[in-house]
């Protein structure tokens, strides 16, 4: 595969997964229905008690609570296998291993042939940092796919983030999708018009040439953008229209979060 | 380089969250008094468009393909305040939307990457290309430079930010709690990853782009390159006033650190691997050298290539201490004045040989290209 169809290669994952939460967020199941800023709190309180928790069953509770939330969401098994836990073990898994072997502490085992020692310590911190960036990953998942995102960052106002920001960063997603879909048909019109393969130096000219039109257009694009707000009577303030409505099952899922979140807290440190 | 939730301390992720909010803070307001209404589009759009750069696969030499940030190039055309505020929601849209990079280290993320790669960026980028015109070769190398050493700043943080974890986060039977390895580890594994493939990448990005915009469209280049000519326009004619008012700083920090000079004396002894060939049969001399190599003794006489080199050259003034000067500190000052002069003498001559061969060209004035989007 040369780096054209690389290139495109991710564009159209990018594309695919942007397009699958979407149809993911509109499903039946339990996070589906709640309000995003029920969500988005609840999430990331249990993200921060992963992240402070010392010990290894406090996370374990919490993943469980993670996956029992992805089966009560209808959020397939083979998505949260392919897309975190494999994906993880393949990166995390890889960055932790040696960590038995150079971690120093109480030695348990000797590695048969290599004689190298592995320490309890090491064991312990491996099993530390897989446990909570899995158990971090599927959380965060599982707040992606199932909301759509124009209500998460709807819902990141009741964190404090300005409006100004969220506005943009609704205008930054909505033009991702759009600029996708300007390179994703700037590198299929070259891969059409290629035959034979590229020397070295053209294939790096051709690759940042691309990236230099990409961000002419992005000039150009933001330009016309301005000008269409203009006409739309756009005059520097921006406005937010807050339509979320909470009900019973908004508020007892806050509950259960708060109560699992501090009972990470309290048993985790 | 985008780290994952669990790999930092919640302790660090906020130490890094607060050191990010005073930089995202100043760049809001600058490019509010500069964009006005504009700001929104600029920067949804830009952001956008840094999210897609990352997706670029780059040939690399030697056959490999890699991905850029492409922070040099967003900071060479936008400028550094705004190529902070883009990046950083490049990267805010990956945690939330695409699960690159986490939730809690969002705050460390766009610190190493959006905070210190557009500052490391714009340095390094405007210090080397200083004033060459818009089409100068020497802009593609400033470029390229500035990515290669933008990323490795960046993966430099991200290795110390990795590396403090086992130092000050461990469970009670001692175990890491956080990112196991420690500074030994964590920086020679991260920076040997960047300092070959990612800078490499990041390399051919940014000086690729920049080399593309000088013959494409130019104007992008203008942003950060004031008082630069097109390339095929004129040069200024020198007025005095606007040249000395240019340099003035550092003439005056050439003249303090002249007058500082004399602080030299208060070291004592001579400094490691400057002996004299007299110095190894001199007793008191033997005993500096062997204290100042962890104890180990000088060879009995001085190595007889430094016998034999050391005499091929006597300098007029050793020591820094001319002989008809009997104030060490007066023969310091009056030895610092004679090198910089002679040095300012050479680059006198070397500029004015060089500029009789260009001829006089005419200032061009900056331009924001961000208006005419």
């Amino acid at each position: 595969m040369n780096f054209v169809e690389r290139t495109l290669s991710s564009l159209v994952n990018a594309m695919e997964r942007a397009l699958y939460a979407e149809e993911l967020a509109k499903s039946d199941g339990l996070l589906q229905r709640l309000d995003p800023r029920v969500k988005v709190i609840g999430i990331l309180t249990l993200v921060v008690a992963s992240a402070v928790a010392h010990r290894l069953w406090v996370m374990g509770v919490i993943f469980a609570v993670a996956v029992t939330l992805a089966v009560m969401s209808r959020v397939p098994f083979g998505i949260l296998a392919k897309r975190v836990w494999v994906a993880i073990l393949m990166f995390t898994g890889v960055i932790a291993l040696p960590a038995p072997f150079l971690v120093p502490g109480r030695e348990v085992w000797r590695l048969p042939g290599l004689d190298w020692p592995v320490t309890a310590q090491g064991l312990a911190s491996a099993c530390y940092l897989v446990a909570r960036v899995e158990t971090a990953a599927t959380l965060s998942v599982l707040l992606i796919l199932c909301t759509p995102w124009s209500h998460v960052l709807k819902a990141l106002r009741v964190l404090g983030v300005p409006v100004v920001f969220v506005v943009t960063l609704g205008m930054t997603y909505r033009y991702i999708l759009l600029l996708l879909q300007t390179a994703h048909d700037m590198f299929e019109s070259r891969r059409s018009r290629m035959v034979g393969k590229l020397e070295g130096p053209e294939r790096r000219r051709v690759a940042a040439s691309s990236a230099g039109v990409l961000m002419s257009k992005t000039l150009q694009l933001s330009g016309d953008v301005y000008s269409a707000m203009l006409s739309r009577g756009f005059r520097g303030e921006v406005y937010v229209l807050d339509d979320f409505q909470t009900s019973k099952i908004d508020w007892i899922m806050l509950a259960v979060f708060v109560v699992l979140a501090s009972g990470g807290f309290y048993f985790g440190l | 380089m985008h780290i994952p939730d669990g790999y930092l301390s919640p302790a660090t992720c906020a130490v890094l969250y607060a050191s990010s909010a005073p930089f995202w803070y100043v760049a809001l307001r600058r490019l509010k008094r500069w964009l006005s209404t504009r700001l929104i589009p600029l920067l949804s759009v830009f952001a956008a468009f840094s999210f897609l750069v990352m997706m670029i696969n780059l040939p690399l030499p030697g056959g490999t393909t890699g991905h850029a940030l492409g922070v040099a190039i967003a900071t060479i055309v936008l400028g550094p305040w705004a190529s902070i505020l883009a990046l950083s929601i490049a990267l805010l849209i990956q945690a939330l939307f695409f699960g690159d990079g986490g939730i809690t280290t969002l705050g460390a993320n766009c610190f190493n990457m959006a905070i210190v790669g557009s500052l490391v960026a714009y340095f390094v980028y405007r210090l080397l290309a200083g004033r060459a015109a818009i089409t100068s070769s020497r802009r593609i190398v400033a470029a390229a430079l500035a990515g290669y050493t933008a990323i490795n700043a960046s993966a430099f943080c991200a290795a110390v930010e990795f590396g403090i974890q086992p130092l000050l986060f461990k469970d009670a039977s001692g175990a890491p709690l956080y990112a196991p390895y420690p500074l030994s580890i964590a920086i020679p594994a991260m920076m040997i990853g960047h300092l070959s493939f990612a800078g490499l990448a990041e390399m051919v990005l940014s000086g690729g782009v920049v080399a593309y915009f000088q013959r494409a469209n130019p104007s992008l280049l203008e942003l950060t390159a004031p008082g630069a000519t097109r390339g095929d326009e004129k040069p200024p004619h020198r007025v005095s006033q606007g040249a000395w008012s240019a340099v003035r700083p550092l003439w005056i920090a050439l003249g303090l650190l002249l007058a500082l000079t004399p602080l030299g004396i208060l070291a004592g002894g001579a400094a490691w691997g400057e002996w004299r060939a007299r110095d190894f049969s001199q007793a008191a001399a033997r005993r500096r050298i062997a204290a100042a190599s962890r104890n180990l003794a000088p060879p009995p006489q001085a190595p007889q290539g430094l016998e034999r080199l050391y005499s091929v050259w006597t300098a007029p003034f050793p020591q820094y201490a001319p002989a008809f000067v009997r104030r060490p500190a007066l023969g310091y000052l009056l030895s610092a004045m004679f090198g910089s002069g002679i040095i300012i003498l050479i680059f006198l001559i070397v500029s004015s040989l060089f500029a009789r061969g260009r001829g006089p060209r005419e200032a061009d004035s900056m331009k924001s290209h961000t208006g005419e989007g």
